[in-house]
């Protein structure tokens, strides 16, 4: 009878030794999404297409401006290491590495103003 | 040494080689509109700077989001995030061990397709 656990077994293995993290790191913030996309696609969903001030007034409140800011957050983390598999799968060499770079560059810049205007919006 | 023995080594998956299957297709497909999320997220950031900035900034970008090729991909994005949103609990169905004969995971595939339909349109008919 083995005492060790299937995810145990699972750890180190693989070319990259580190596919067993990135893949519960997947699942950590897949779980997230499934619980942030149904709030923020109703928050965002009905302030769309209202006039400046009554965007400016929702998105001061704490409810959808925090839901938008997780959403963002998680859902960017979420789409680096997703679209990195996506890359390490069609490209190889310095166009992959390139590549990767562009996207966490460009995920983390999102981020960041994201929550520039949530946070300019709530004060 | 340590490059003697790599060459133009094959990537995975190989796409064009195989019968189109709805394991294959669901597969890529959560792909593709996990990808193309991307825009709309660029179009929300855009948005959300554009009403910390002014009214007048806002105007710009509430224009073009709001707009009939904003609403357009919008749309598109809509059920691109609802099928990831199946894809994606299917997949963590999967990692919990359930679900892996080819019968079932053809069955999710297509719940997953039908479900994707429903709740974008629900989505829709609610706002």
């Amino acid at each position: 009878m083995q005492y060790i656990t299937d995810r145990k077994r699972a750890s180190g293995l693989g070319s990259a030794k580190s596919g067993t993290m990135h893949h519960w790191g997947m699942m950590v913030s897949a779980v997230g999404l499934a619980i942030l996309l149904p709030l923020f696609v109703f928050t965002f969903g009905c302030i769309l297409g209202a006039p400046y001030e009554e965007v400016v007034a929702y998105y001061s409140r704490p409810f959808p401006a925090i839901v938008a800011a997780l959403t963002l957050i998680v859902g960017m983390v979420h789409f680096k290491n997703g679209a990195q598999v996506a890359i390490e799968d069609y490209a190889r060499g310095l166009t992959r590495q390139a590549l990767i770079l562009a996207v966490t560059f460009l995920c983390y810049a999102m981020i960041a103003t994201g929550l520039f205007g949530l946070v300019r919006l709530a004060l | 040494m340590a490059d003697a023995k790599t060459g133009n080594r094959p990537l995975s998956p190989h796409l064009t080689i195989y019968r189109k299957q709805w394991t294959a297709v669901t597969s890529i497909l959560t792909r593709i509109t996990g990808n193309a999320l991307i825009v709309a997220s660029l179009m929300f950031v855009w948005w959300i700077l554009a009403a910390s900035s002014g009214p007048e900034s806002f105007a710009t970008a509430n224009g073009f989001v709001t707009s009939w090729f904003g609403d357009l991909v919008l749309f598109g994005s809509l059920w691109a995030a609802w099928y990831h949103f199946c894809a994606g609990l299917r997949h963590l169905v999967w990692d919990a061990g359930y679900m892996l004969d080819v019968e079932q995971g053809e069955l999710l595939g297509k719940i997953a397709v039908g479900a994707s339909l429903v709740l974008t349109i629900l989505t829709a008919i609610i706002l």
